[in-house]
């Protein structure tokens, strides 16, 4: 009996080492990509940030007409609006500026998806972060008081978005979308409940 | 002990260099310290007719040992975080001893890093250094530009300014932009609702540990580039093709002691320049550190307006120049990475612009304006004229890449020589 003798038995079986190598590796990869899981998931908002996400309340009975008031939910400013009769005139006539004009590819609840892109012509509610890059557009309310043919609305002075009274944005904006409008409700006549409606929390 | 043969003579290793002996000796023999010096340094041969535009390599690796050193050092006093991070950087701007140096060694650190970067690349540009054989350099090249922006846009938003707020805001919204995945992307980013004390966090984390790590990696990669290849020269003559009777380039003499003698004195102005800022003028006007950033992180009010640091301002023009947000998005990321692909864009016979016609000449000229001209625009408020103004220069910027393929192959280049251009001094 040689020692050494290679025999038939011996002779390496290169498909088998290629098959073992290849599932070595897919075994591998498949469990790399389960370890990557936690890591990854470890950025996602935590339970702390989701509980400071709840729903905020805001007594809205102290709001003059033409004026804003700001509350703040999930970090974002939101901006709520009593519109005068005047105001509410203005939003319409210049549906052709628009680049949205019946909030077709905007975010907004059911309720706001209309024209004044609210539950009720008087309160505007809208998430004030322009939808362009994330800066707070400035009221501008009066008419004419960017240009001679200015509504009124709101102005980001990050890039030059514009948008109407009832958030719009007006063609030639970098913004490609409407100001969005958050889920809201009203538990009494007095308060405005940021964050949740009908059909529960966000 | 001697190793004895059979007989009985001393063994003679074959070519063995004579025998060393004493403390580098023994470390030799462990590690290939000399023959590491031999063949990277005092062996390693570069083209004999480089210019002032060779300084710039060198300088980014000295503004990254900087960058280093007075990292490491502003860790020490830095503190993450929402409540914590603005008061630590007064902190260590007023009551740390020479904190103020080492903080401003850093920021101005910063500004100097891009602006070496650019020269390197611009001279990379004029000599046509991204050309075969040194496509991979040129992209490693531009991988460490890339992990270089990322650095430097995280390092931006850790003194939680006002700027480095709404700034983060902005850059984190462009991922948002992507269709599908993109909200949802950005809330993973932020790991809030908004930029948020996570968003800080994390930042930190990726700015002191894991991008330097990645960045010395790639600076590595493009010196072992480097190595394979060679350096391209102001003619874009291989002076590996003259090969001397001793087999080393004609054309070429060693890095040690020429060039790293050369480079000292290129260091030594910078750091007179560098010093000149540090001291002087730490926020440059207003470019290296902006105004709204000496105001701690408020996210209701917005600064009047939002603009990067200056080494960001051409892709920001670009940004707003475009009146469509996902089209802006697309055409900033096309913008930088645009870069990427010279070297196939590329068609020209000839690499260096002493040879090349006066087509690629324009070219190139019209870039490097159009490329000030986006940066300065990117500074001004969003108006319609200065908008006006971006758009034209985007399309000059972008015409310069994607025309190449066509202006490189008509452009009338003149007969390239057989050695470098060289006068002894």
């Amino acid at each position: 009996m040689a020692d050494n003798a290679i025999t038939a038995d011996d002779r390496v079986d290169l498909s088998r080492r290629k098959f073992l190598t290849q599932a070595t590796i897919a075994t591998g990869a498949v469990g790399a990509v389960f370890a990557a899981v936690p890591f990854i998931e470890s950025w996602s908002p935590s339970e702390r940030a989701r509980a400071q996400g709840a729903p905020v309340e805001m007594d809205i009975s102290k709001i003059d007409a033409g004026q804003m008031a700001i509350t703040v939910w999930r970090r974002s400013p939101i901006y709520v609006v009593r519109r005068t009769p005047d105001m509410v005139a203005r939003i319409s006539g210049h549906d052709g500026d628009l680049k949205d004009p019946t909030s077709q590819d905007s975010d907004q609840p059911a309720y706001a998806k209309n024209t004044l892109r609210s539950r009720s012509a008087e309160l505007l509610v809208l998430v004030g972060v322009c939808t362009h890059l994330g800066c707070l557009p400035k009221q501008k309310f009066d008419a004419g008081e960017i240009y001679p043919s200015w509504p009124g609305g709101f102005f980001c002075p990050c890039h030059g978005s514009r948008f109407d009274l009832a958030g719009r944005v007006f063609d030639g904006s970098p913004a490609s979308i409407n100001l969005r409008v958050p889920p809201y409700s009203y538990p009494n006549p007095r308060t405005l409940l940021v964050g949740a409606d009908e059909k529960g929390a966000a | 002990m001697a190793v004895k043969t059979a007989s009985g003579a001393p063994a003679r290793l074959p070519d063995a260099a004579p025998a060393k002996r004493g403390l580098w000796a023994w470390l030799n023999k462990r590690m290939p310290i000399d023959e590491f010096i031999s063949t990277q340094l005092t062996g390693y041969y570069a083209p004999k007719n480089f210019n002032i535009w060779y300084f710039f390599g060198s300088l980014a690796l000295v503004v990254l040992v900087l960058q280093l050193v007075t990292g490491i050092f502003l860790t020490m006093f830095y503190k993450p975080g929402e409540l914590t991070s603005f008061d630590s950087v007064e902190y260590i701007m007023r009551e740390v001893h020479f904190g103020w140096l080492i903080r401003y060694l850093h920021t101005t650190g910063a500004s100097a890093f891009f602006i070496v970067v650019y020269l390197h690349m611009f001279r990379a540009l004029l000599y046509g250094s991204y050309k075969a054989p040194r496509e991979l350099l040129w992209l490693m090249g531009m991988l460490v530009y890339l992990a270089l922006m990322a650095e430097a846009f995280m390092g931006y938003v850790l003194p939680w300014g006002n700027m480095s707020y709404w700034g983060a805001q902005v850059i984190v919204n462009l991922f948002g932009t992507i269709p599908g995945i993109g909200p949802g992307l950005v809330e993973w980013i932020r790991g809030d609702y908004g930029i948020a004390d996570a968003t800080l966090n994390r930042f930190f984390a990726l700015h002191v540990v894991a991008l330097p790590l990645g960045l010395l990696l790639l600076v590595m990669l493009h010196l072992v580039a480097l190595r394979q290849t060679g350096s391209n020269n102001p003619d874009g003559i291989e002076i590996k093709a003259k090969i001397g009777a001793d087999g080393k380039p004609l054309d070429g003499i060693p890095f040690h002691p020429y060039y790293t003698v050369k480079d000292i004195v290129g260091v030594g102005v910078f750091f007179v320049l560098f010093a000149l800022v540090v001291f002087f003028v730490p926020t440059f006007g207003g470019l290296f550190l902006e105004s709204p950033n000496f105001e701690v992180a408020n996210p209701v009010s917005t600064p009047a307006d939002i603009t990067p640091v200056w080494y960001f301002t051409p892709y920001y023009a670009i940004l707003r120049a475009v009146p469509d947000q996902r089209m802006g998005a697309l055409l900033m990321g096309l913008a930088v990475l645009s870069f990427l692909f010279l070297p196939w864009l590329d068609r020209s016979p000839v690499k260096s612009m002493r040879y090349r016609g006066w087509i690629s000449r324009t070219a190139l000229a019209l870039f490097a304006v159009s490329f000030v001209a986006l940066g300065y625009l990117g500074m001004q408020p969003a108006e319609a004229r200065y908008v006006i103004a971006a758009r034209i220069f985007a399309i000059v910027y972008f015409a310069f890449f994607w025309l190449m393929p066509f202006y490189t192959r008509i452009d009338p280049v003149k007969p390239v020589p057989e050695r470098v251009t060289y006068h002894a001094h």
